[in-house]
């Protein structure tokens, strides 16, 4: 068996770069890798990530994020990793997901784990924006509400407000959340992993919603396209540039709201840049969830994600749902 | 680990469109045993029920929710939960719901027209209300107190 440093090197090797071809510092291009045609997704994993009594072990899930990003970058050490994701002097915002409620929220153990890592490489706290949909969801993911704007600042659009004029791609005419359209200049994205009754998954691309002023209006026909369309908004598409998706728990029956009867722990985190791969990555492991548990799939329940598809084709091209396209990583 | 700096949490209840509704179906602090009553009331009506369920509330409009309610409770300090009372236009629509969340592990309890039960939740119905109550932790004896403060939700409908 490899060691962790003998894999790292092997599989990821120089895989991000800094700067130049990115606008906003995100390290864009993975460079020198096995494939750099492929989109690599890491899914890390951590057997022991909840006590038996199902609380987070917080130095745990520090640890397993560490991993993730040393894993998709090729850097070990936190701060060296962290300098290829992010750019130093500009605003980051972290999307928390927390509609479903306290129960399967995005976990305050993984925000405050990114937040001390981007302190780590450069970012200041003041440059740090931690926000959802408003206050309510914020708490539901363990967080406390701050806007002193000398410190990591925690808010809603609820207080960010939006935007007055709309902005458009396809069926998506929404209003956008300030704290994007202004205030931050890349997003990190997570979300929480879930069964949605809608759309049949929500994760990366669909936690999007939380940044319109009303999301229900994209709902139709299984939010397809509406969630494809959502993330072309050049806004959207060209700020939350990588996703570091929280399954740590989940919901794999039920979604989008909390049924604790649902509720699974697969104790991983999914990272990756590209959205479409992250996102048909944890549609998978959904599905494996489903038949383990004797579920009908999404495709039997008429709710599979079909905007995954749509996001990838050439009205959209926000990434790739091909496996043969992809890079999984499984840690 | 740098910790998230603390301030007043900024109330939400007017942004979010929810607002006060005469019915009031929820059990006050102390009356049933253990369980204190720890938020506001919360209701919404069918048009603006998805800023409380968003992506869950087209199920509870197409069997023709009128006004979702909701509250949080504590029990003895501890386990919180959450009790939502949807009133339907009628009492098919909160069977469809019902029968939409069984499952081969609900255990079926005596609450109202029908109920069931697992080890974090129970949902009945009683007319046209349809009433779920969630805990977020799973502790020993939770199924019993949340069965006690369904009942004293369900003596009030």
């Amino acid at each position: 068996m490899k060691s962790r440093r003998e894999f790292i090197k092997t599989t990821a090797t120089g895989a991000l770069i800094l700067g130049s071809q990115s606008k906003l510092g995100l390290a864009a291009m993975l460079d020198k890798q096995t494939d750099a045609t492929k989109s690599r997704v890491v899914v890390a994993r951590d057997a022991a990530l909840h006590s038996p009594v199902g609380q987070l072990d917080d130095k745990r899930v520090q640890d397993l994020l560490d991993r993730a990003i040393a894993a998709f970058t090729g850097r070990e050490k936190p701060a060296e990793a962290w300098k290829r994701i992010v750019p130093v002097g500009k605003v980051v915002g972290l999307k928390v997901n927390g509609l479903g409620g306290k129960g399967i929220s995005t976990h305050a153990a993984l925000v405050l784990a990114i937040c001390e890592r981007l302190q780590q490489a450069g970012v200041k706290p003041s440059e740090i924006i931690v926000w959802d949909r408003n206050a309510r969801d914020l708490e539901a993911c363990g967080l406390t509400v701050s806007t002193d704007p000398n410190r990591i600042r925690c808010f809603g659009n609820d207080v960010g407000g939006y935007e007055d004029q709309p902005v458009s791609f396809g069926i998506a005419n929404v209003k956008l959340a300030k704290i994007l359209s202004r205030e931050c200049e890349m997003v990190i994205n997570l979300p929480i992993l879930k069964d949605h009754q809608l759309a049949g998954v929500t994760f990366s691309m669909k936690n999007m919603y939380g940044v319109v002023q009303r999301p229900n209006e994209l709902h139709p026909n299984g939010c397809n396209p509406g969630v494809a369309d959502l993330n072309c908004i050049p806004t959207v598409r060209e700020k939350v540039r990588f996703t570091i998706g929280d399954a740590m728990s989940s919901v794999y029956q039920g979604g989008p709201t909390f049924h604790p009867e649902h509720l699974w722990q697969p104790n991983a985190l999914i990272v990756g840049e590209d959205r479409v791969a992250v996102d048909h990555t944890a549609w998978q492991m959904i599905e494996r969830k489903r038949a383990e548990a004797g579920v009908p799939t999404l495709e039997a329940e008429n709710r599979p994600p079909r905007y995954i598809a749509t996001a990838a084709d050439s009205d959209h091209r926000l990434g790739t749902n091909d496996p043969k396209r992809m890079h999984v990583m499984e840690i | 680990m740098f910790a998230v700096a603390a301030l007043a949490i900024v109330a939400a209840t007017a942004a979010t469109g929810c607002k006060k509704h005469q019915a009031d179906p929820f059990p006050a602090s102390g009356a049933i045993a253990g369980w204190d009553k720890t938020s506001d009331t919360r209701t919404f009506d069918a048009k603006n029920l998805w800023q409380y369920i968003d992506g869950d509330a087209e199920q509870y409009i197409s069997a023709g929710v009128v006004t979702t309610s909701t509250s949080d409770y504590k029990y003895q300090g501890q386990l919180e939960a959450t009790v939502d009372v949807h009133t339907m236009g009628d009492p098919g629509g909160a069977r469809k719901i019902l029968e939409a969340g069984q499952t081969k592990d609900a255990k079926t309890v005596q609450l109202g027209d029908a109920g069931v039960a697992f080890a974090q939740s129970v949902i009945f119905r009683k007319g046209p209300f349809l009433v779920r109550i969630v805990a977020y932790e799973s502790t020993p004896g939770a199924e019993q107190s949340l069965l006690a403060l369904a009942h004293g939700v369900e003596a009030k409908l």
